[in-house]
């Protein structure tokens, strides 16, 4: 019986850590290679969710909804960097917090504005709202178990576009040096918009994912916004396989904290008093893991090697 | 040595220090008379937006001292607001209402929280340091939304206000607020003090070069660490107030949009001066204020404003008055 908890709850985690993984990328991308703070990358999330839930609504389907809204918060991401983002690169990161902190406010109002202030909804379809059985005993949601396959083909995907084509060559090259690229024939404004594209798709897949479970609602974004930072700070910031690394930890560690902490502490404490201390340290553990990791390991845990 | 470019027709520095004077007189005087101004306007209410706005100008200043001194960028100073506040919270919870026990702890407290946050992020620098910053400040969060013995995620009312034995009373409104005042001018006062002795131009020292203060023999490390305790103690007397204005103490004090609207306030001010962050959290205030009384989707507006300030805006409101003063001299 706890064998089979325990292997759900090591899924939920992995599902958290996908979902992580999936903001980190584009979040470590965009610093690594353009030296950019954007604290507006969960607004991506959000605005990812919100126009799953509009297409999904005017198609009547989640998966039409997804492919549509895709597209769609590609377009919003790249409008942003050429309006805004753009100007800020040769900003120091105060500058960068305090503008893309300007653009969480425009966009969490500016999606009550539009959808209004209650929550949205979205309905999986059939073949996703059931449950599978992995192993025997334990029947497991088979969307939760869609977002997984997904996130790991996305990784996947990532990795062969980063290390064995040519637009992940100058990516690479543009990471290393920024300068040097350009100076070596490759469009860098492209490069930047192109790369802050593909983080904008990767966040806005996430909340698409996220948006049958969670509700859909302004300011969504944020929390997993921090817990993403503690991702790739724990990651060692611009590194992708630090980023996957540190997003399944993270997203484990989490989990677990929240699932068994407090029946833990029950061995040691009285039972309201463990529930109580269990729950905090849950909530706080991520944070305290942070920590620790940046206390003895100052640059992250995997950072890039090229630097 | 390549020497600054000057430009065109510079407004003497003396005309500039002038305008910033009469604007510091101005708006002090303005603070001191305010609550008559209230009176004979019949609208109480203004009394306690201004009250606020002091309390947010010495948590904003407070920030100002690590951030524009010692170009330390804390995403986390709303951890010490929080300490504050619910330090006065808890104890008064307790039934100890007075403010010579509640007061000190609470600014033990916070001083106790910078030197423990201070110890673990001084180690990094530059992004890491407002990541791991902001990280402290969620833990602070979320450690307090779990207390739930002092309301969890709903917060804390404070039945009894800080009682100084009968000396002052705060629960009269007139009396807080100039309690406010006056801690604001004394923060004013001893940051003064601060940045301009020995101690605060190592700090400066330190912004432009660490490597080369360390290299003279200074321990940066110690300098940048007493200075974020002094920091973070100054925003927990702030905390203190807050907990005190709004009879309340509850999680979102310490949530992360009260650290960067803090930044916000010391950058729309002018950071690295000691009048910007007042003048900053005042603009941020009633801005706020108003433009939430125009329309409740007010972020919208205000948002793109701030963008505009960081793409346009040099130097914030101090640079502001300081080129006026150099047109109009």
């Amino acid at each position: 019986m706890t064998v089979v908890l325990l292997f759900e709850q090591l899924l939920n985690g992995l599902q958290l850590g996908i979902m992580l993984f999936l903001m980190a990328a584009g979040l470590t991308l965009v610093f690594g290679i353009m030296n950019l703070i954007n604290l507006a990358h969960g607004s991506l999330y959000m605005v990812g969710a919100y126009l799953a839930a509009a297409f999904m609504q005017w198609t009547g389907s989640y998966i039409w909804g997804v492919l549509l809204a895709l597209p769609a918060t590609m377009a919003v991401g790249i409008v942003t960097e050429v309006v805004v983002l753009r100007s800020l690169y040769a900003r120091d990161h105060l500058d960068q917090v305090l503008a893309t902190f300007g653009l969480i406010l425009f966009f969490n109002e500016a999606v009550r504005l539009i959808w209004g202030p209650q929550p949205q909804f979205i309905d999986l379809p059939e073949f996703l709202s059931g449950q599978i059985e992995i192993i025997p005993g334990s029947p497991y949601p088979s969307f939760r178990l869609g977002i997984i396959l997904v996130g790991l083909a996305t990784a996947a995907f990532l990795y062969v576009l980063v290390t064995h084509t040519r637009i992940g060559m100058r990516i690479r090259a543009g990471a290393s040096d920024r300068v040097m690229a350009g100076a070596l024939g490759i469009d860098i404004r492209l490069l930047f918009t192109l790369v802050f594209g593909l983080g904008a798709v990767l966040a806005g897949l996430a909340g698409m994912m996220a948006a049958p479970i969670v509700s859909v609602q302004s300011g969504m974004g944020e929390e997993i916004l921090i817990l993403t930072f503690v991702v790739i700070v724990i990651g060692g910031i611009g590194s992708i396989r630090g980023a996957f690394l540190a997003a399944i930890l993270i997203g484990v560690i989490d989990t677990m904290g929240r699932a068994f902490l407090p029946q833990l502490l029950e061995t040691f404490l009285e039972r309201g008093a463990a529930h109580t201390a269990g729950s905090t340290i849950a909530a706080m553990l991520t944070y305290l893991l942070m920590a620790v990791v940046l206390f003895f390991r100052p640059q992250g845990l995997f950072p890039p090697r090229s630097r | 040595m390549k020497p600054d470019p000057k430009p065109v027709k510079a407004p003497s520095s003396a005309t500039v220090q002038s305008a910033r004077t009469t604007a510091i007189q101005i708006v002090f005087g303005f603070l001191a008379v305010m609550p008559l101004l209230a009176l004979a306007l019949d609208e109480p209410f203004y009394l306690t937006l201004f009250g606020r706005v002091m309390v947010y100008a010495i948590a904003a200043l407070s920030l100002d001292l690590i951030l524009g001194y010692g170009g330390m960028v804390s995403f986390g100073h709303a951890a010490f607001l929080g300490v504050g506040a619910y330090t006065v919270g808890i104890l008064s919870f307790h039934g100890i209402e007075s403010a010579f026990l509640q007061w000190p702890a609470a600014l033990l407290f916070s001083a106790l929280a910078a030197v423990l946050i201070g110890y673990v992020s001084l180690r990094t620098s530059g992004v890491y340091f407002i990541m791991i910053t902001l990280a402290f400040a969620q833990m602070f969060f979320y450690f307090f939304t779990s207390l739930e013995v002092y309301g969890g995620d709903d917060g804390l009312t404070i039945w009894k206000l800080s009682s100084f034995g009968g000396l002052i009373s705060l629960d009269d409104n007139l009396t807080l607020y100039y309690v406010i005042f006056t801690a604001l001018g004394g923060c004013l006062y001893l940051s003064h003090r601060l940045v301009n002795s020995h101690f605060g131009r190592v700090l400066q020292g330190i912004k432009s070069n660490e490597t080369r203060m360390r290299a003279i023999g200074y321990p940066t490390m110690r300098y940048k660490l007493l200075a974020f305790t002094i920091s973070g103690t100054m925003c927990g007397l702030a905390g203190v107030l807050l907990a005190n204005q709004s009879e309340f103490v509850a999680p979102s004090y310490l949530a992360w949009h009260r650290s960067g609207e803090l930044i916000v306030m010391v950058l729309l001010g002018g950071m690295g001066t000691l009048f910007g962050p007042v003048m900053g959290a005042i603009a941020f205030m009633l801005l706020a204020h108003f433009l939430a009384d125009l329309t409740i989707y007010w972020p919208v507006i205000f948002g793109p404003f701030l963008i505009a300030v960081v793409l346009f805006g040099r130097g914030g409101l101090h640079g502001l008055i300081g080129r006026m003063g150099g047109k109009g001299g």
